[in-house]
């Protein structure tokens, strides 16, 4: 039952994560270092499907709450998380099975499988966002119908504390002060659920998903092909069934504030033979939105991704530096994630944005389609 | 007068300066013994220019010799390391991440102790005395003598990670100390890497910095000598024996300052062509573009301050193939090139000889490449010029279009004119630039770390304080304060910390303070 993650497994995953942060979710590095060495000293990751576990079997998804610059300065005693863990299990008097991923994109993919490698818990291949994205709330587990609460929280040191919070967003706020006072990075465990809900609200094989994009670019640099064709061919036949290059072009600027702790800003760029013609994208934390001369070409929850023009390497919204040439990359997000129950709690409105959600592959198509009739 | 020397692999470069003119220019080969080469590049310089010894203020070096020793993996010290954090951190020890060789060659003893703050200042857990006086005997039984001592956030706060070397100092008087916040910024690993990596060259620092030292007086000099830092500022010879992993990368950065010296220009891109490599960099205000985030050396990644550099593999020796379209490098006869060039008589082609048939350049007998077909050495020709344009292009700080500087044995592969360039400069003395870079080097100070903003302490008052700071470290580094001028400030606010957590950086520079003091050594 399961697969046993190798370390060649996690190096991929670690940089498909990477592409799936959409341009945040924190550096998976430290917490790849983590759990390699654990790898190294005999203990075992084994990642299974959501079906090799029973109905009622008890699923505690795990996760790092807090500032990615906390966490680089002042990593994980190895405490924190399984305290959090435990505290859950005692609080609901149940035992875990599983954990699991909340979030697939950047660090947090990498969290659960430190905890799965510590206590010899299966880590199931799933996630609630198919991405990053900045809130607890934004999870298709919230989307669904699964509370957040009662979740866990705890610090590095092992202080523990349950938060049950009357909704998801009082929930995010209550920890988000407590991680604070926890020294900036904290570790939870939130939406308790059964493996049968786990089915029904999670985005189903993320972490194979990382894995398989980490590998079509690690692959493609080492037989020296496009790496971008290597991307669109690893998305074909998945969920996230379209993956295609927005814009091709330089950095010309960025403009970066920090707003109520989140890292806004725009960056601009131009394509190589024609300065004129410019993409735009606007990002909190992950990029939110990308229009080509005023033109939206991708919105959230859809995924932008900024990576190398030569080697496919992610690129986050803190590296991003003018003269850099990068492609931008989109990602379409599956179905579950689509719904109009899912865009009111990830969509555009839920970041401040006017326009609506129009699926990227349509948008593609709409552009073609328009450049044709031209 | 102040002398700039570059002690580089093959290459020992001297120059004379009086203010800002180059008095004399000497090339000599580095030699196995650090002592002889430096002399004997000293005393070609003072004959060649007829000026006594009396009068040199200052003695400036720009050396590999510590870059070299990481990437080799030798002449190495056993080290320590002392990480001040526990319970935090423990599912990281140091140095997780350090290549296999490395770790052989430095069989690193490593220790997880109580301490560390937190970002906003508070303690993790505090100091324990004992624990320490207990890793001091261990260090005892190994003999290790050389130990990194890191604390999380110190950056923040360097208290706990100077009361730890003063508890080891205590009990072992010998012990050499390196502090983590004295070499890093906040990123624990990078910084602890950083500062393990200085730690291991203390005892190979003191032997480079005797023989400097051992140099200047074979040849009779007084004058104080100071080393070249990777930021293209200068330290004296005592904090090069505490800091030598300050030294890393001065080559390139020596030689970006010094062709931008030669040229006169603060902001500028320097394109530095070898036999086998094209560096790019990029000055602003006379100072390279240090590059953002993680640097890595001999398989070590770390944080420390280092010049932005894109290298290709094109040089005066790079290898032509191909046709009808040529193709050049990354291949390279390298130093072989005045043996297996066609104009010197050799059988392999290369981009030197391109631009001799191309009549860009002098070199050889230029009848052993008439025989190359016109548009196949154009097209190598154009290709190369793209090539550098095209990094120079990646380099660009601002859409403002940026001057070139070319330097270096191969400069003579660029035109006269580059496609996006408002001007291409080749100045006089290019050959040694990085000896001048050496002899211009300035002393700086740098802050950098984590403020909260209160009410009580405004963002302003943050950035006042952080430029007095940084003024106040480039003065007691040697500046003269009169000259000293905060020349980059730059601020990052910490995504998901409500508490307005910002991080600041600073640099202030200042001119060399030459005081009296060599005036008396030069007339005892």
């Amino acid at each position: 039952m399961g697969v046993n993650l190798t370390v060649d497994a996690l190096r991929d995953l670690a940089e498909g994560a990477a592409v799936l942060g959409t341009g945040g979710g924190g550096d998976p590095y430290i917490g790849r270092l983590l759990v390699e060495r654990q790898l190294r000293e005999g203990r075992r990751v084994t990642i299974i499907s959501v079906d090799e576990l029973p109905d009622d079997a008890l699923v505690l998804p795990s996760a790092m709450m807090g500032a990615p610059t906390v966490f680089v300065e002042r990593p994980p005693s190895g405490r924190g998380n399984v305290a959090a863990l435990r505290a859950l299990e005692k609080h609901l008097g149940r035992t875990a099975a599983a954990t699991m991923p909340i979030e697939c994109g950047g660090l947090n993919s990498m969290m659960p499988l430190l905890l799965g490698a510590q206590l010899g818990l299966p880590v199931i291949d799933a996630d609630g966002m198919g991405r990053a994205f900045p809130e607890l709330q934004m999870e298709t587990f919230a989307v669904y119908g699964v509370p957040g609460s009662p979740m866990s929280i705890a610090s590095d040191h092992g202080d523990v504390a349950i938060i049950d919070a009357l909704d998801n967003v009082r929930m995010e706020r209550l920890a988000r002060v407590m991680t604070v006072e926890m020294g900036g990075a904290a570790y939870i465990c939130d939406y308790p659920m059964d493996a049968a809900t786990v089915r029904r609200t999670a985005v189903p094989g993320t972490l194979s998903l990382g894995m398989r994009i980490g590998a079509a670019l690690r692959t493609a640099r080492e037989r020296h092909d496009d790496p971008f064709d290597a991307l669109t061919a690893a998305l074909a036949g998945t969920i996230y069934s379209h993956g295609l290059i927005l814009f091709r072009g330089k950095v010309v600027d960025v403009d970066r504030k920090t707003v109520a702790g989140f890292a806004r800003g725009q960056v601009t760029l131009a394509a190589l033979d024609d300065p004129a013609d410019q993409l735009q994208i606007t990002f909190q934390n992950e990029h939110l939105v990308a229009r080509r001369n005023g033109e939206l070409v991708a919105i959230v929850p859809d995924l932008i991704c900024t990576l190398n023009a030569d080697t496919g390497a992610p690129v986050t919204t803190e590296a991003l530096a003018f003269g850099q040439r990068l492609t931008v990359y989109a990602i379409s997000t599956p179905e579950i994630m689509r719904s109009p129950a899912a865009l009111d709690c990830f969509g555009p409105a839920a970041f401040g944005l006017s326009d609506p959600y129009t699926p990227v592959e349509r948008l593609a198509s709409g552009a073609r389609a328009g450049a044709s009739e031209r | 007068m102040r002398v700039g020397i570059d002690v580089g692999g093959t290459h020992t470069d001297a120059v004379l300066m009086a203010e800002t003119t180059v008095l004399a220019e000497v090339k000599t080969a580095t030699t196995l013994d650090v002592t002889s080469g430096v002399v004997s590049a000293l005393e070609r310089l003072l004959a060649s220019s007829g000026v006594g010894r009396g009068h040199i203020a200052a003695v400036m070096i720009g050396t590999t010799h510590f870059t070299n020793a990481l990437v080799t993996g030798r002449r190495l010290a056993r080290t320590a390391v002392v990480r001040l954090a526990l319970p935090a951190t423990a599912a990281l020890p140091p140095m997780v991440d350090w290549p296999d060789r490395l770790l052989k060659a430095i069989d690193p003893r490593v220790h997880l102790c109580d301490g560390g703050h937190e970002f906003d200042g508070r303690p993790i857990s505090p100091l324990n005395p004992d624990q320490l006086k207990r890793v001091a005997a261990e260090l005892s039984v190994h003999e290790i003598d050389t130990v990194a001592i890191s604390s999380v956030f110190s950056p923040v706060n360097s208290e706990l990670e100077e009361r730890a070397a003063g508890i080891l100092l205590a009990e072992l008087p010998h012990l050499r100390v390196s502090l983590s916040h004295q070499i890093g910024r906040v990123g624990l690993l990078e910084r602890e890497n950083a500062t393990v990596v200085n730690a291991c060259l203390r005892d190979l620092a003191d032997e480079i910095v005797d023989a400097f030292t051992e140099a200047l007086r074979a040849v009779g000099i007084h004058a104080p000598l100071y080393l070249s830092q990777n930021d293209g500022t200068l330290m004296d010879a005592e904090h090069t024996r505490r800091y030598p992993v300050r030294t890393f990368a001065s080559g390139p950065t020596n030689s970006m300052r010094g062709a931008a010296f030669l040229a006169e220009l603060g902001d500028c891109a320097v394109v530095d062509i070898g036999g086998t490599t094209t560096d790019v960099g990029v000055l602003s205000g006379g100072y390279p573009r240090q590059a953002t985030g993680e640097v890595d050396i001999g398989g070590v990644r770390t944080n420390f301050r280092m010049p932005d550099v894109l290298s290709i593999g094109l040089g005066g020796g790079s290898r032509v193939t191909g046709g009808p379209t040529p193709e050049i490098g990354p291949d390279s006869v390298g130093y072989e090139l005045t043996r297996q060039a066609l104009v010197f008589g050799g059988r392999v082609l290369t981009a030197t000889d391109l631009a001799v048939a191309a009549g860009m350049a002098d070199i050889g007998d230029a009848s052993l490449v008439r025989h190359l077909g016109r548009e196949f050495v154009r097209d190598g020709v154009a290709w190369m010029a793209g090539r550098v344009s095209e990094l120079v292009d990646r380099m660009r700080v601002s859409a403002r279009p940026l001057p070139v500087v070319v330097v270096g044995g191969g400069s003579v592969l660029m035109p006269e004119r580059l496609p996006g360039v408002p001007a291409v400069h080749r100045p006089e003395h290019h050959a040694v630039a990085n000896a001048i870079g050496a002899a211009t080097g300035q002393i700086g100070g740098d802050v950098d770390r984590l403020f909260a903003i209160t009410a009580a302490r405004t963002r302003e008052d943050v950035l006042d304080q952080a430029r007095a700071e940084a003024v106040e470290r480039a003065v007691s580094a040697g500046a003269d304060p009169g000259t000293v001028e905060v020349v980059d400030v730059d601020e990052v606010h910490v995504a998901y910390l409500p508490g307005n957590a910002v991080r600041v950086r600073v640099k202030a520079v200042g001119e060399l303070r030459l005081g009296s003091a060599t005036n008396e050594e030069v007339r005892a």
